[in-house]
């Protein structure tokens, strides 16, 4: 092969580079593509508070992809994710109302201090993640329906829990100020020009993912099971503990996810979450998270977020008809995976 | 240590899986600081005995002590935590990690304070480069194990189980991938470790080899122990004779068949994929066994499952009976009346659960779709029950699941899926891999059958005698490469084996 390039000089070379470049960045492309086209279509799509919009609405579901990604690293997924952000949701907010407010769930609770529901909200999460942990390496029951099933119990348990016979489940409001402005404060000297606390939190929580995924025994070990669990098996990996830990790890990032969306829309109902998961799913797919395991980036899981939130919120801007975007999303997912196959299939 | 002579002994190890007893009562003693050879024919037991001891399976009876001590090995780890270390004969490389994360896999060196443990990167690098350097291995740390050649991969393996500075190292075929040098180093290697007191269980079809390097031979027989004895007292005859269990003039039947004309013809064939076989030409005849030899790794199985349009090409041409032909899909390759029995019989074989009819059958299923669309299944049964017969396949009926059979029967019921497509030219990719010495035999006489009858055979064949013993010519293939086409009767076992590596 090296007698090829040889006979074809520098031309041939450079657009081999090139194809090489796109091929490997292929995501990134995507993203800037539709950014420029939006944006040129739709000059608004620029503006800052859109572009902090923008950002605000990715960092939630960031903290979830993030979460998925190390399960889909490992060959299993998670179809739980987005009802485990309904039930924290429920469960941060119902213990965050405002004294004053008229249909409070607990009439009597004493002012908390706002980091304890939070942490709450993150432990149910990061106790369905251990049950969905113990019942994939344990119990061997395959990602795709141990997670299933737990989707639909966590959901049960999320309407038991903010149901009020007779009127049923409740949607949660009034929430405190002191919990919202997680939501809706920033840091910086006005609206626009400054950073939003949820982006700051989603940053922290991208650098620790990060850190944890390449720089710790437990992310190599992520990579080595989903890339050939025999191999880790033989090498002596405990392959059942680190299964579980990457459950639990999600679980607690649901939960995280689940406050934090409760306290940006100042409310929240058991059917919170509904679909995320897939929404998830096919962001890290996007951003080239191999879902047979073993290959995946935090960067590539970012920007598959950052294109459905982009596509989103282009479309809305663009006037796009709401059942029509979904279409055009759907074939965006199909599309964006087809093409990042391909630089797998090559090689083989 | 001083009142036990032995750093291993396995007593009386039995394991059977559903419809096989693959260990009965195996009995296995190592001393320490010497080179114990495992030898037994394809499906004797060897890789069942390690891998019991390795922990990835469980004896059902028997015990396991190291230096006189009991021991129960549930998993890997605790094997590597006994001080048993392995290479698999199946490699197991992570493809998109780096060698040294393969390297230290499952014990990544680590640095930090209190319980913030990260990954110490560059001691990672610097135990690799150290290792690699004391045992003259020349790999890049860094490089992607999905760029590496198999032959260096299996060096890599090598490195790793002697990294664990084991006191038992597994050696399951290490060499099956490597050129005559790379033999050689590692059996220095292997030297070194044993004066070092390390015992080292060398499993190997190579002959030269276990007569070269062993101190003891354990050989097994259908999943029993023949006997434990000095290697020099034994001769490579003898060795087959006990692992064979007759005489050697009855390993291959008596073929009768007559070389006819050319029916195939490749002219320059290359694929499509990366590292794969490259500007292939030869011709096969009517009626005539065509072996093909060389390493693992040479893409004999790439080149004949592009010939079935499993895989894509690049360039070349391909003739039968002189008209030029497509090769694109097996569809199109079954319509040509070719046939490709597959190498690896579990994950493109079989399927597991269906009943040996369907399994037969599947290939040629239009020829029983009666005019009402519907399947005329009592003439797919009749068929089937013919094939039983004629090919001797030991099943209760044609109804029975094929994964209850044993391997060489399970082969016996692929062999006659195609044969029930009436081929012209027959491919078969190790068609003896993983079957015991009887059924062996009998694949071997219905090959010769077919050939008398003027089938055209192509063999890939990884066991020397086997491609010696029944090609009328024996292509070879090194590095994707065709290296040489030898006449059967006058090969031999080192020109074989010259040819094999020579680009290597």
């Amino acid at each position: 092969m090296p007698a090829i390039d040889a006979t074809h000089g520098g031309t041939a070379g450079t657009l081999k580079r090139a194809r090489e470049f796109a091929s490997k960045n292929a995501i990134m492309l995507v993203l800037l593509a539709l950014v420029l086209v939006i944006g040129v279509i739709n000059a608004s799509f620029f503006s800052l508070s859109n572009i902090r919009n923008i950002f605000i609405i990715s960092s939630v579901r960031i903290i979830i992809a993030l979460g998925i990604g190390g399960i889909l690293i490992t060959g299993g997924t998670d179809l739980s994710a987005g009802r485990t952000v309904g039930l924290a949701s429920v469960i941060a907010a119902s213990l965050l109302q405002r004294p004053d407010y008229a249909d409070r769930m607990y009439r009597n609770l004493p002012l908390l201090p706002v980091i304890a529901p939070i942490a709450l909200a993150v432990l149910a999460g990061l106790l369905v993640g251990l049950v969905n942990g113990l019942v994939v390496a344990k119990l061997k029951v395959p990602p795709f329906i141990a997670t299933l099933g737990s989707m639909v119990i966590v959901y049960g348990a999320a309407s038991i829990y903010v149901d009020r016979p007779p009127r049923g489940a409740q949607p949660i409001g009034g929430l405190r100020a002191d919990f919202t402005r997680i939501g809706s404060g920033y840091l910086g000297p006005n609206g626009d020009i400054s950073i939003p606390y949820l982006v700051l939190i989603a940053a922290a929580i991208i650098i620790c993912y990060w850190i944890m995924l390449n720089k710790t025994r437990l992310g190599k070990n992520i990579y080595a099971i989903g890339g050939n669990p025999r191999a880790a098996a033989v090498s002596g990996v405990n392959v059942s503990k680190n299964l579980i830990l990457v459950y639990v790890i999600a679980g607690a990032l649901y939960g995280l996810a689940g406050a934090l969306l409760a306290a940006r829309t100042g409310g929240a109902t058991n059917n919170y979450g509904q679909m995320y998961e897939l929404d998830a799913i096919a962001a890290c797919v996007i951003g080239g998270v191999s879902t047979s395991g073993g290959i995946g980036k935090v960067g590539g899981m970012i920007t598959g977020v950052l294109i459905f939130e982009v596509l989103n919120n282009g479309l809305v801007i663009l006037g796009v008809n709401a059942y029509w975007q979904q279409v055009i999303k759907g074939v965006i997912i199909i599309a964006a995976v087809a093409v990042d196959i391909r630089k797998y299939l090559a090689k083989r | 240590m001083g009142e036990c002579a032995y750093v291993l002994e396995m007593l009386g190890i039995s394991k059977s899986f559903p419809g096989v007893r693959a260990l009965d009562d195996v009995t296995l003693r190592v001393r320490p600081g010497s080179v114990h050879a495992l030898m037994g024919e394809n499906g004797a037991g060897k890789s069942t005995l390690m891998k019991c001891l390795f922990g990835i399976y469980r004896p059902d009876a028997g015990e396991i002590r190291i230096a006189g001590e009991r021991v129960t090995l549930e998993n890997s780890k605790a094997a590597l935590d006994r001080g048993i270390s392995m290479i698999h004969q199946e490699l197991y490389p992570i493809p998109h990690r780096s060698v040294m994360e393969n390297l230290w896999l499952g014990r990544y060196p680590t640095k930090g304070v209190g319980p913030l443990r990260f990954v110490d990167h560059a001691r990672m690098r610097k135990d690799s480069a150290e290792l690699f350097a004391s045992l003259n291995v020349d790999i890049d740390p860094a490089v992607w194990v999905a760029e590496l050649s198999v032959s260096k991969i299996q060096q890599m393996e090598i490195a790793k189980a002697v990294s664990y500075k084991a006191r038992i190292i597994i050696m399951d075929e290490p060499t099956s991938s490597l050129t005559e040098n790379e033999v050689a180093h590692l059996f220095s290697i292997i030297r070194r470790l044993r004066d070092e007191g390390v015992a080292i269980i060398y499993i190997s079809h190579k002959m030269e080899e276990i007569l070269d390097i062993a101190d003891e031979v354990t050989i097994m027989r259908d999943g029993r122990l023949v006997g434990t004895y000095p290697a020099q007292e034994l001769t490579t005859d003898l060795i087959i004779k006990r692992m064979v269990g007759r005489d050697l003039s009855h390993r291959f039947p008596p073929r009768e068949n007559i070389p006819g004309e050319v029916v195939l013809k490749v002219e320059g064939l290359s694929s499509a994929e990366h590292h794969s076989f490259r500007n292939v030409s030869f011709e096969l005849r009517q009626g005539e066994i065509l072996g093909i030899g060389g390493l693992v790794g040479a893409k004999r199985t790439e080149l004949v499952e592009s010939l079935f349009g499993m895989r894509p090409i690049a360039a070349g041409k391909v003739f039968l009976r002189g008209e030029e032909i497509p090769v694109d899909t097996p569809i199109r390759a079954k319509r040509n009346r070719l046939a490709l029995l597959t190498e690896e019989r579990r994950s493109t074989g079989i399927f597991p659960m269906l009943s040996v009819r369907d399994n037969a059958v599947i290939a040629n299923i239009d020829r029983y779709v009666r005019r009402s669309r519907l399947l005329d299944l009592k003439r797919a049964d009749k068929d089937v029950r013919k094939s039983i017969e004629s090919l001797r396949v030991k099943t209760p009926g044609p109804e029975t699941h094929i994964q209850d059979l044993s391997g060489g029967n399970q082969q016996k019921v692929i062999l006659a899926r195609w044969l029930l497509t009436e081929p012209d030219i027959l491919i078969l990719d190790e068609p003896t891999r993983g079957i015991d010495v009887g059924a062996k035999y009998e694949i071997y006489a219905i090959i010769a059958d077919l050939a008398k009858r003027g089938k055209s055979i192509i063999m890939i064949s990884s066991e020397m005698p086997e491609l010696l013993g029944m090609s009328d010519r024996i292509l070879v293939m090194c590095e994707g490469r065709l290296t040489g086409v030898l006449d059967g009767k006058e090969a031999t076992q080192e020109r074989v084996m010259e040819l094999a590596t020579q680009f290597m």
